[in-house]
């Protein structure tokens, strides 16, 4: 039916409105493989969700077609589409027991008695619940839930599994270790993974490829370490991990470079032209906080300036400086607590230099 | 709630009228209720208490209108209305107001407010007045002096209970345990079943247990729309007091305040035990 280098989802140019006349997903177009684990990442209000809403077959596509392997699933009522999905507050069934609650899914396929036992038992031993199945959700903890949302989403073998911000619920602790349960599960079972989070740590985390989504629309869809060292746009740079800002204005491009005049008095700096408007529009410079190095002289570093130290805090493996740097008093450096590192004081004035690969100059 | 150590003159004095005044509530309430099951006991045909039942005298208590209720086919043929009616209304107000509960409360319900306020009406509207209305409407159909027409009414009478108890159970039902039983394989008639029903039913049980009531002591519509063959328990008790002056009334009266008590009491117990089961409540 379908051949290998066939994604098993495709959004085609889908958009949504509830209302007729605000599209919450304005343009979203995805391809996800067999066996990938794809996140979409974004901030509450985003479109996120109702994209997984729409692949679960919850709310219509007000336009555009949604394929599950190769075939458009825009008319399939969402019991026929054979989806797992694991709930935000899970969504167990209150009057069942955890056996009972698995069996579900496997009773309204109409499968035997001893058939249905078997995978339940091993459902439930695959999430480390053996002995669990006689209980009530109720008489379960947070992350015991959770882990029952999870297999009852995998019981009955589907070849895709959406997740709707499972580890909301849970405290940082559990949040981590199942973080890495279910990336287990998913690299085990090769099952395909649609994941929706508005945490960045846990996209980065888990996923093959991340949506970064913001107002309707795919900011970036790449790698964990694409996203994080190749940011597209000035959202993507500040919404994933942390980030110092420049503002500027472009004075001169050359191949893949630029230089770029900044705002507040700091002078001319070489970065990365990724996207701009081109000689003489403005643009927002993006540096990672690990990859400005302090205390280089001028000529060693490609970009270098004159900064004064606002504030020091000791966080153990490095040391978290705020400098003010051309009219910016929140820029981040971090200083690695090793052997002959760079000792600070607050007041002091310093040079902090960085590469032009390093600064990526972005849209403002 | 005791009284705190720390209560000046008006706390404690507001502490005992409180109580005096619930206790007085009480009293008004139940008394009435009470005072009919030793008078139905007379062996006197009176209302009132005789010298010899206030002596305690076993001589002037008997079972003679107990007896003459269950000999009576006057008596035995309403008791035999009344529960086919009841039953059968209870019935149709309960599925008629689970559904319409169900669709008021889709997201997406249009004249929502509307429809619940027409839905309702016939618990606002003053009785009588729906009486006279259905009895005119009815007439002109040829649906009065029948069983379907009082079943009809009562049916609509009823309905307004299951609608409410139902839409309250529903707002704490949550939308997404549907979604999982979809999502999961279920088509939309086996989620009703399997999901939604077995979580909402304390509030469908309640809502018929008060469409039953209301049929069962219903006597206005009654009198209005039944001919002789539908006379009810209440219809019978109505032409007890004018017609007959008989304390049988009073023995009837005492039989349904047992049933009612019992009802409430089995249905309260089934209640706690099916939430204990489903582990909606802790124990």
């Amino acid at each position: 039916m379908s051949d290998a280098s066939e994604p098993l989802v495709r959004f085609e140019s889908v958009q949504k409105s509830y209302d007729g006349e605000i599209l919450v997903v304005k343009d979203f177009n995805l391809d996800v493989a067999k066996g990938e684990f794809v996140t979409m990442l974004g901030p509450s209000g985003s479109g996120k969700t109702t994209c997984l809403m729409m692949l679960a077959g919850f709310e219509p596509a007000t336009h555009g077609e949604i394929y599950l392997e190769g075939v458009p699933i825009n008319n399939v009522p969402p019991h026929k589409r054979g989806i797992g999905m694991v709930f935000q507050n899970y969504a167990l069934f209150p009057h069942m027991t955890v056996a009972e609650n698995l069996a579900f899914p496997l009773e309204v396929r109409g499968m035997g008695k001893s058939e249905i036992s078997e995978k339940v038992n091993r459902a439930l031993d695959m999430v480390r619940l053996g002995g669990f199945g006689d209980r009530r959700p109720a008489q379960l903890s947070g992350g015991q839930q959770q882990r029952v949302a999870v297999s009852r989403a995998l019981v009955f073998e589907p070849s895709l599994v959406l997740m709707d911000e499972p580890l909301g619920a849970l405290d940082k602790n559990l949040r981590e270790e199942m973080q890495y349960e279910i990336k287990h599960i998913h690299e085990n079972l090769q099952v395909t993974l649609v994941y929706v989070t508005h945490d960045q740590s846990e996209a980065l985390t888990m996923s093959d490829r991340i949506a970064v989504f913001d107002d309707g629309i795919v900011q970036q869809l790449a790698s964990p370490s694409d996203l994080y060292e190749k940011p597209d746009n000035a959202f993507v740079a500040g919404f994933i991990g942390e980030n110092n800002r420049l503002y500027g204005e472009v004075k001169e491009v050359t191949g893949d470079y630029c230089q770029v005049e900044l705002e507040g008095g700091g002078g001319m700096v070489k970065a990365l032209n990724v996207n701009t408007g081109g000689v003489g529009s403005r643009t927002t410079l993006s540096l990672r906080p690990e990859r400005s190095t302090i205390g280089v002289a001028k000529e060693q570093s490609t970009n270098s300036l004159e900064a004064k130290v606002e504030e020091l805090i000791y966080l153990g493996d490095h040391i978290r400086s705020r400098v003010s740097l051309s009219g910016n008093n929140e820029f981040i450096v971090k200083v690695p607590n090793s052997h002959g590192h760079v000792h600070l004081k607050e007041g002091e004035i310093t040079q902090i230099g960085w590469e032009a690969d390093d600064c990526r100059a972005l849209d403002a | 709630m005791a009284l705190p150590s720390y209560a000046g003159p008006l706390e404690t004095t507001w502490y005992y009228t409180f109580r005096f005044i619930c206790a007085c509530i009480f009293v008004f309430l139940i008394t009435p209720i009470l005072i009919i099951i030793p008078l139905s006991f007379n062996v006197e045909p009176y209302f009132t208490f005789t010298q010899g039942m206030l002596s305690f005298d076993p001589d002037a208590y008997s079972l003679r209108w107990y007896e003459d209720f269950i000999n009576n086919t006057q008596w035995t043929h309403s008791v035999k209305n009344s529960f086919i009616i009841a039953i059968a209304s209870t019935i149709l107000a309960t599925t008629l107001g689970t559904l319409a509960a169900l669709g008021l409360s889709k997201p997406h319900m249009p004249f929502r407010a509307l429809t619940m306020g027409v839905l309702i009406s016939p618990m606002i509207v003053p009785l009588i007045i729906s009486a006279a209305g259905m009895y005119f409407f009815y007439s002109s159909i040829g649906l009065d002096q029948s069983f379907l027409g009082i079943i009809l009414a009562h049916t609509v009478l009823g309905t307004p209970f299951v609608v409410i108890t139902v839409t309250a159970t529903l707002v704490g039902f949550d939308n997404s345990l549907s979604r999982a039983a979809a999502n999961l394989g279920a088509n939309p008639t086996t989620s009703f079943f399997k999901i939604t029903m077995p979580l909402i039913l304390p509030g469908v049980i309640s809502g018929a247990l008060f469409a039953f009531i209301t049929s069962f002591d219903e006597v206005v519509v009654v009198l209005f729309l039944a001919g002789f063959e539908q006379r009810t328990i209440p219809r019978q008790m109505w032409s007890g007091i004018r017609e007959q002056i008989s304390p049988t009334i009073l023995a009837v009266a005492t039989i349904l305040v047992m049933i009612s008590i019992a009802l409430l009491t089995t249905l309260e117990i089934l209640r706690r035990r099916n939430e204990k089961l489903r582990g909606l409540t802790p124990g």
